[in-house]
């Protein structure tokens, strides 16, 4: 079998576009999630009453169903319920549906995480609700969530290749797409499996070193 | 024609139930090799031998960067062409989540018997128990307790993992379900279905999990 260099060579344009195309799509479903995860644990963390049961309620929805249920769910059957998403649309919606959920257990947990003693010592000198939550919950709740937050940052981009599923043209799609098309098998995993070990190898490694990093944070505090 | 939903999802049900055992089989499948190829993991991972926990950590690392579905792909579409071994999308499925499951369970095991105190070890030694018998006596069972819960987890994850088995081909049961909306338009009904189907699998055994953590935490 020969290894057709040339042609691996004229469908590299398209794959960084792909690759680009995964960054954002990974990027902008963390920033999303980041912002319904925030939402959500407040409600759980102020016991609001029937918020409090359905941010539970979705919470345990999302993570313990496939992201690929969901997204076809978004895109296939919203429509029929009178939502049209186009496919980076629903892509993006289901990756926060997901993600939010997933985040939101990160902080509730880092939360809950913190000794019940500190924030009666709060308390005890005088803090208003706001300053206890500013000043104290805060400060330890995000070093004790900050490894599983960045693990979940990572498993979100990760993720995104499912949305190849529904003709996003990510990575996967377009990897897909020309096997299909030139059936150039051999070169297109080449290149998909080059450009992931350049994406995701990285951003396992940085995600070890700041593990490193902030388990001694924990000690020295 | 049926008239209602529940009388539709009544008709489809035998169809949808040889979906379902499909997605069942390739999840069950994945969650034994995976236990045993993750108490394998583990048992190695924790000999404390230089050159194996570098080789197991280069495999962990390995499955745990690359996406699952990338695995998938690479194995359907590359396997083939690299070995001239062309195997169904059912047994790639399976294969992918097995050694991506017991990379997962593998360190779940590992943490588990290292978390245990030096002593039980050199006690089980000095009493001339063989390397077999020291982990089958003495180092697994007093680990189980810690590894149960984060390993029902992992499976949770296999489960849910095993919907992608239909981005490969596999006739399974969103496979099924597609089919049926295809003759049907029912997208609502039968994707809701769909969410359920999982969603009652994997809720029970996350809650078992969570369960058994609480209670096993002071142990």
């Amino acid at each position: 079998m020969t290894f057709d260099w040339a042609f691996l060579l004229g469908t590299l344009p398209a794959f960084f576009r792909a690759l680009g195309l995964t960054v954002e799509l990974g990027l902008i479903a963390i920033a999303t999630s980041s912002l319904v995860a925030l939402l959500c644990s407040s409600v759980l963390l102020l016991r609001l009453p029937v918020l409090g049961v359905l941010v539970r309620a979705y919470v345990e929805l999302a993570r313990n169903t496939p992201l690929l249920i969901q997204l076809f769910f978004i895109y296939f059957a919203l429509p029929s319920l009178g939502l049209k998403l186009s496919g980076y649309s629903s892509a993006i919606v289901a990756l926060t549906f997901m993600g939010g959920a997933y985040l939101t257990e990160v902080l509730r947990a880092g939360i809950e995480a913190v000794p019940r003693t500190q924030v009666e010592a709060g308390m005890a000198i005088g803090l208003s609700r706001w300053q206890l939550f500013r000043h104290v919950i805060l400060p330890q709740a995000g070093v004790f969530s900050l490894p599983a937050l960045f693990a979940n940052f990572i498993f979100l981009v990760k993720e995104t290749t499912v949305v190849s599923a529904v003709a996003v043209p990510e990575l996967l799609y377009t990897t897909k797409n020309y096997i299909g098309l030139y059936s150039k098998t051999y070169e297109m995993l080449a290149v998909m499996t080059a450009l992931c070990v350049l994406l995701f190898v990285p951003l396992s490694l940085l995600f070890r070193a700041l593990e490193r990093r902030l388990r001694h944070a924990q000690f020295g505090s | 024609m049926p008239s209602s939903g529940l009388e539709l999802l009544w008709q489809v049900a035998p169809q949808l139930g040889r979906g379902a055992i499909q997605t069942l089989a390739i999840a069950l499948a994945a969650i034994l090799c995976s236990t045993l190829g993750g108490l394998l993991y583990g048992v190695l991972g924790s000999l404390g031998r230089r050159a194996l926990d570098a080789l197991l950590r280069f495999y962990l690392e390995l499955f745990r960067a690359i996406p699952l579905l990338v695995w998938l792909y690479l194995f359907f579409f590359g396997l083939p062409l690299l070995t001239g071994v062309s195997l169904s999308s059912f047994a790639c499925a399976v294969l992918v989540l097995s050694l991506w499951g017991a990379s997962e369970v593998g360190e779940v095991v590992r943490g588990g018997l290292q978390s245990l105190p030096r002593a039980q070890r050199e006690a089980g030694l000095a009493l001339g128990l063989s390397t077999w018998q020291l982990y089958r006596l003495v180092l697994i069972p007093q680990a189980l307790k810690r590894m149960t819960p984060p390993t029902i987890n992992v499976y949770t994850r296999l489960i849910k993992g095993s919907s992608l088995a239909v981005l490969i081909g596999v006739i399974e049961v969103i496979k099924v379900g597609q089919q049926i909306i295809e003759r049907t338009h029912e997208h609502v009904l039968i994707y809701g279905t769909l969410f359920v189907f999982f969603f009652l699998i994997c809720y029970p055994l996350s809650l078992a999990s969570r369960a058994l953590e609480r209670r096993w935490s002071y142990a």
